[in-house]
């Protein structure tokens, strides 16, 4: 049976059917959809961790313990958990192991767009590149299968057209699988120097088995067309030559770490002009240049941004390969004279708890280090109330460091982090503030949820993956024990008592946390009855407008209340001097 | 041989793009086409444009449209039909539902939202099919099956039958939300 699936959903899906039990993640798109997938099937125990190296040490621990595992993470996601991973290279695994990598060429959700094909090279593992949905699923089973033969984690990455597209998946039943057994094996697991040091020749061992793989693996094969031009790729850049040059012939790379270079000088001498098509870095071309072929063009694709069918045609015409674009449509309209189009700029949400945040630290101009999440979005106009954001849980660090640098910035610098956030490595930040004796501020945005990625839970929602109840960790006693003294909690839609506890605290000598604690307005069904306009009162000032809500506009010169769009935060009344917006009427029954 | 079609939904987050896209992969997928869709997520959820591409064939590579390759483009807000406009083939398909979002640049005042859109897709794309779907949508019981109304005024204008999409709509909405959007798309799908 056929069943259309994404490729994260066929990911989960080859999980089950090949006998993954375990699996972790920390949400992060384009991944989270592979574990929300997972869980729900039958004998599969699937969590969400506070960070990815956490993921990684769970998978780890299931696969000693003889169960296969599979770990998914984004690419940035990759960068936490790479402690671990290099290690775990070494040691190998009891159970075969997974890591899914997706990437996010062109950052659709993402503050980077790393390349992490370098990271199986880095690690000295085996890397597979699907290019549908088909294959994600295909490559679940074999990344086990060659972890378990060759006695190593195996990366398999996706980009983002990958994890995101959906196409036709035979699904199959599991198989019965049985545990292994775990053992019992110092010399192999436990990584001081003296057995380290040989587990270092036995991976490159390894690396020559894995080789010889690479030239006889069914997914690195050769499709014979026309021989005057032959094109090495892997991943979702496949599917664009197909389109691009239906004609070519292609060796298309599953299988990219390490590459089959047998395979590949064969491919060559069977083909007039050779060139290597892939997305962001060349990974591949790199390699085929060392091993000495000819390339009839070189680095011409863009190295920035996702590859399209459009966008690899152009560059083939610019490089003479092909003189037109025969294979892909071209017929557009000529839309000179087309209005200008405003953009549809990313928003807070109607009744956003951070909103409030925002404002006031807009309103008493303060630098502000930010982090990744929803939040990051009040650093775009009209709030632009963020000066730096660089990576989960970076925001701390970077406020203390802005005081370290000099202390007069001290009073007017705040972090400002989620609550997932805070949990997946923003502890330790806050530690190291305490520590070092730091004055940081810090505002955790607390609301209740990993709401970027799509209300996932984490250790201080009180509910697990499978939606079952756990232990919701208690934030001003979590901080307190990390040796934080002062400690706040405030209702963020209260503009006064938002601004008076930021004033406060940025005052003080010593590091202090404030706690903004309201839960995600799209997680709280209950609104309370929209915002009125007293038109007599409005003077047009646009005021109002400078909060960034999409309930609010200014309508002949006079603001304006979308009442179905309006959540009755009533953030707005509390910004406006005039008295002109004033609470919705409670409905009395 | 089964002729490959590409169709781009556009519209704005909330507004049922994902969920029209989902009915139409199925119905090709019972009407025996290999498929491919590709649709964001992450920042798209918090008010953004939103943009599903669905590409049918007897096989299909690339899950991405080229500009000037679609066939249809179904524009569930007229804003976003312009946006977008640049992927429509010459002689494709163009479907608008006559409704205006206003983007947050827009609602300040930061920006203006062009006067004469129907007018001028009207004119740029002879054959233009523009209407309410969100009124009709609310006659036949809700609102917010205006993608369905949109959706069955596609359905008319492609290759398959419609009693494929029919059932296909069954087994995507909800039962007891199929009588309204059973309505919602007869009464798009006799637009003509």
């Amino acid at each position: 049976m056929k069943e259309l699936l994404s490729g994260n959903a066929a990911i989960a899906r080859g999980a089950y059917e090949f006998g993954v039990t375990v699996a972790a993640a920390y949400p992060g798109t384009p991944s989270t959809e592979i574990l929300e997938n997972l869980v729900l099937y039958p004998g599969v125990y699937a969590e969400w961790a506070p960070n990815e190296k956490v993921a990684m040490e769970v998978g780890i621990g299931a696969s000693l313990g003889g169960a296969r595992a599979l770990v998914a993470m984004k690419h940035v996601g990759v960068n936490v958990a790479a402690d671990p991973l290099m290690t775990f290279s070494y040691t190998g695994v009891n159970a075969g192991f997974v890591l899914v990598s997706t990437d996010d060429p062109g950052m659709h959700s993402s503050q980077n767009e790393q390349d992490n094909r370098h990271y199986a090279r880095f690690a000295k593992m085996p890397l597979l590149e699907p290019s549908d949905s088909q294959e994600a699923k295909d490559m679940v089973g074999l990344a086990l299968d060659l972890s378990e033969r060759f006695d190593t984690p195996v990366m398999l990455r996706t980009t983002t057209r990958v994890s995101h597209s959906q196409s036709l998946v035979e699904i199959q039943e599991p198989q019965p699988r049985k545990l292994k057994n775990y053992l019992k094996d110092i010399k192999k697991n436990l990584m001081l120097p003296t057995y380290a040091r040989p587990r270092r020749v036995a991976l490159e061992k390894s690396l020559t088995g894995l080789k010889e793989y690479s030239e006889e693996s069914p997914v690195n094969r050769i499709e014979w067309r026309d021989r005057s031009l032959g094109v090495i790729t892997s991943g979702i850049s496949y599917q664009y030559v197909r389109d691009v040059l239906p004609n070519a012939s292609v060796l298309k790379l599953g299988f990219t770490n390490p590459l089959p270079e047998q395979l590949i000088r064969s491919f060559a001498a069977g083909v007039q002009k050779l060139i290597v098509v892939e997305e962001l870095e060349p990974f591949i071309e790199e390699q085929v240049r060392a091993m000495g072929l000819a390339l009839a063009a070189e680095g011409f694709i863009p190295y920035t941004g996702e590859l399209d069918p459009g966008i690899l045609a152009a560059a083939l015409i610019n490089a003479g390969i092909i003189t037109s674009r025969e294979g892909i449509a071209q017929n557009g309209y000529n839309l000179e004279e087309a209005p200008p189009v405003p953009a549809r700029p990313p928003v807070l949400c109607p009744g956003c708890s951070h909103r409030g945040v925002f404002y006031a630290l807009r309103r008493l101009k303060l630098n502000v280090s930010g982090d990744i999440g929803c939040y990051t979005l009040g650093g775009l106009p009209p709030l632009e109330a963020m000066d730096s954001n660089i990576c989960m849980g970076a925001s701390i660090g970077v406020a203390h460091g802005i005081g370290k640098a000099n202390p007069a910035l001290d009073a007017r610098t705040v972090a400002v982090i989620g609550d997932s956030t805070f949990l997946h490595s923003g502890i330790t930040g806050l530690l190291d503030v305490v520590y070092n004796k730091g004055h940081a501020t810090v505002i955790i945005l607390d609301n209740r949820t990993t709401a970027m990625t799509g209300h996932q839970h984490h250790p201080g929602t009180g509910r697990t993956l499978a939606g079952e109840q756990a232990p919701a960790v208690n934030m001003e006693a979590l901080v307190r024990v990390l040796g934080v003294n002062r400690v706040r909690v405030i209702d963020p839609l209260n503009l006064a008592e938002t601004e008076a506890a930021i004033a406060e605290e940025l005052a003080a000598s010593e590091p202090s946390v404030i706690i903004a604690d309201k839960p995600c307005a799209l997680l709280t069904k209950a609104t309370r009855p929209a915002v009125r306009v007293q038109a007599e009162k409005c003077t047009g000032c646009r005021i109002c407008t400078r909060i960034g809500c999409p309930a609010i506009s200014i309508k002949d010169k006079r603001a304006l209340v979308d009442a179905a769009v309006c959540t009755g935060c009533n953030l707005c009344l509390q910004v406006c001097r005039e008295g002109a917006l004033v609470k919705g009427e409670e409905k009395h029954a | 041989m089964l002729k490959s079609i590409d169709v781009l939904m556009v519209g704005v987050g909330g507004q049922g793009t994902i969920l029209a896209s989902r009915v139409l992969a199925q119905a090709a997928q019972a009407a025996g086409y290999d498929i491919k869709v590709s649709e964001i997520h992450g920042m798209a959820q918090r008010g953004g444009s939103v943009v599903t591409q669905v590409r049918l064939g007897e096989k299909v590579y690339s899950p991405l449209i080229v500009k000037g390759g679609a066939d249809v483009l179904l524009a569930f807000e007229k804003l976003e039909a312009l946006r977008l406009l640049s992927y429509l083939k010459k002689d494709g398909v163009l479907i608008v539902n006559d409704q205006a979002i206003d983007p947050v640049p827009v609602l300040v005042g930061a920006a203006e939202y062009p006067p004469d859109i129907p007018e001028y897709l009207c004119t740029t794309v002879p054959g233009t099919l523009v209407f309410d779907a969100t009124e009709i949508a609310g006659r036949c019981g809700t609102a917010k099956a205006a993608n369905v109304v949109l959706l069955g005024a596609m359905a008319r204008r492609l290759p398959i039958e419609r009693a494929i999409w029919e059932k296909a709509l069954a087994e995507r909405v909800p039962a007891k939300l199929l009588e309204v959007n059973q309505a919602a798309f007869a009464a798009g799908y006799e637009l003509g």
